[in-house]
């Protein structure tokens, strides 16, 4: 491999029209990683940023004068510090709800020689092709008590169908004869499964935990279909009432006690709400391509 | 992937000359824990997917919640007609199919491109660097994405608008927000931000699966960088690609609730109303219940018949098909 990548750079892309379209490639690429990022780092710098600054400079990376303002009233008003914590709980219960609900029934559809099997499996599919669509599953909702309830926003999402056959695949990978081992040893199923399977899953689990955590986390529809109280608003509802056109509405509904900075608040608000996905971004990211790539290949 | 055929142990003691299957109670009694295992599961796909599907039949009755499902008088195909000839129905169509038709122009031929132009990167420190920065708008919601555009480009404040009412010397404010004409630019603006870079990942893998010794042979007959490109590399993925347009013509008329709905404007809604939308606007805040349920149905049929239409299809032009 090596030695042919050598032969690669010495012989082929020596050529002059191939060094052109290699600075032409790099310069394409770093512009589109840059309209990607600079946008996020705007709004960044903008939430620090005063007022003034935000109205009289037209874009900046970072503010002349640190302003933390915004966040200081933010932080002290209490619809926003419900919504905070709203979705922080809902976004850490519903992972977890999740995670179980799909690896717990993605094992028994790994097993070839489990009857019955293929008749879910084929249940399971149909649902990726075809759906009762929003109303009816609203009315389910409403039927089930859950309106303005947490719950609304965890249960109808609790197994994402292609997640749950990624992971099925990924369990028919593992080596049997662990199992086998195992078994032999006096494990049951049970045991197998929480001794042997899920420490070797722990990769896909943090790849599937960000997807579940993001999903939670983003989820606009759900609060919108399900939520109507306003004191049981997530974040994504804040975030839309606060920097569409129905900002007055929103500021008119917060108990405050000064006049919010406008334009600040709707760069705030933004960073607050894509901060924590940032943050654990890195970590996972590792993981996440292989997680992709498990269900997406194989095809 | 045959790893697994072996069954535990207990079946291959009592294995006679033929196969015998096991009865229902005694399967049952055997894998009792993978059974348990399943139930909760089982009782997701049940509740939160099948029962809305029965739950369509609501859309040939005339709803009431208080006489039920099975109480509320049956009206046949009266909503569907409804919706075919009343004044919504060619303006939904059209606005649906025109987004469908954007993305299969500019959404679907992006991540490839990048994809490639990414595989022709041999420094690979910024190959790496540029991939993980392009990932992170998949990782934001739709109202951060909608947030962004909107602090981008208002007429009052927006960066963006106002760079480009200095560079075109515009002396007009266009509201691009508002108006009617930049609806459908901004949306596939936004969809090529947010999902350009995730969208590479599936044809990255499939780059990298390419057999080294293909191009070392198209070298050897003299194929330029061009060439090597057109006849080894689009050749390897292209079943890639089939798949990938399979699963992308089965969501065509999904148009994506939150994005458009987040982008609708009182001003904007004649370009901007597509099925989806429509369904949550007549259905949960007009309470047509039964009515928006037919549009809801209607659309996920026509969903259906793309992704088989478009997988038969896969398969007739040689390729290996999805389902």
């Amino acid at each position: 491999m090596n030695s042919m990548k050598h032969k690669k750079l010495n012989t082929e892309y020596s050529t002059v029209g191939s060094r052109v379209f290699d600075v032409i490639n790099v310069a394409v690429l770093v512009g589109l990683a840059l309209i990607t990022v600079l946008p996020l780092l705007y709004v960044l710098a903008g939430s620090f940023a005063s007022e003034s600054e935000i109205a009289a400079r037209p874009f900046f990376l970072w503010p002349e004068k640190f302003v933390t303002d915004t966040y200081k009233f933010i932080f002290s008003t209490p619809t926003f510090v419900r919504a905070l914590l709203t979705t922080i709980v809902v976004t850490a219960v519903g992972t977890v709800v999740q995670l179980v609900l799909t690896f717990t029934m993605a094992y028994p559809l790994a097993k070839r020689y489990l009857p019955g099997r293929t008749l879910v499996l084929n249940l399971v599919i149909f649902t990726l092709v075809f759906s009762g669509g929003m109303i009816p599953t609203y009315l389910v909702v409403r039927d089930m008590g859950l309106l303005d309830s947490y719950w609304a926003l965890i249960l109808p999402l609790a197994i994402n169908p292609f997640y749950l056959i990624i992971v099925k695949s990924f369990f028919q990978e593992l080596p049997q004869a662990l199992e086998e081992a195992a078994r032999i040893d006096g494990c049951n199923e049970m045991g197998v499964f929480f001794k042997i399977v899920l420490p070797l899953s722990k990769p896909i689990i943090a790849t599937f935990a960000l997807f579940y955590a993001v999903s939670i986390w983003n989820d606009y529809m759900s609060p919108l279909l399900y939520i109507s109280d306003p004191s049981k608003w997530t974040l994504q509802i804040l975030v839309r009432q606060l920097t569409s056109a129905d900002q007055a509405d929103a500021l008119a509904n917060m108990d405050r006690t000064f006049v919010p900075p406008e334009q600040g608040l709707k760069f705030a608000v933004v960073v607050i709400a894509t901060l924590p996905i940032l943050f654990f971004y890195p970590f996972l990211q590792k993981h996440f391509t292989k997680g992709v790539l498990i269900g997406g290949v194989k095809e | 992937m045959a790893t697994d055929l072996a069954p535990p142990p207990a079946r291959a003691a009592s294995k006679p000359g033929r196969r015998r299957r096991p009865g229902l109670g005694a399967s049952l009694a055997r894998y009792r824990w993978l059974y348990l295992m399943l139930i909760p599961g089982v009782v997701y796909f049940a509740l939160f997917k099948y029962l809305p599907m029965y739950g369509i039949t609501i859309a040939f009755q005339d709803f009431l919640p208080f006489l039920g499902y099975s109480g509320s008088p049956w009206v046949g195909f009266q909503h569907f007609q409804d919706l075919f000839t009343g004044p919504d129905f060619g303006r939904l169509m059209f606005n649906t199919l025109f987004l469908a038709l954007l993305t299969v122009v500019f959404i679907f031929p992006a991540p490839i491109v990048v994809a490639l132009l990414l595989n022709e990167l041999r420094i690979n420190v910024l190959k790496r660097s540029v991939q993980s920065v392009m990932y992170i708008p998949h990782f934001l919601s739709w109202t951060i994405v909608a947030s962004l555009t909107y602090l981008l480009f208002s007429a009052d404040y927006g960066v963006l608008a106002g760079w480009i009412r200095d560079i075109l010397g515009d002396t007009a404010k266009i509201d691009y927000i508002a108006q009617e004409e930049w609806f459908r630019p901004l949306i596939i603006l936004q969809q090529l931000w947010k999902l350009t870079g995730w969208g590479t990942i599936i044809y990255l893998a499939a780059l990298a699966g390419v057999d080294p010794q293909l191009y070392e042979a198209a070298r050897m007959d003299g194929a330029s960088r061009f060439r090597q490109l057109w006849h080894v590399t689009l050749p390897a993925i292209r079943p890639t690609i089939v798949v990938m347009a399979i699963l992308t013509s089965g969501n065509l008329l999904d148009t994506g609730f939150e994005q458009i709905w987040l982008m609708t404007t009182s001003l904007n809604r004649s370009v901007a109303d597509v099925f989806d939308t429509y369904v949550y606007y007549t259905g949960i805040t007009q309470g047509a219940i039964s009515y928006s349920t037919a549009v809801g149905l209607f659309k996920g049929v026509v969903g259906c018949i793309l992704i088989f239409g478009s997988n038969w299809l896969a398969k007739r032009l040689g390729q290996r098909g999805l389902l």
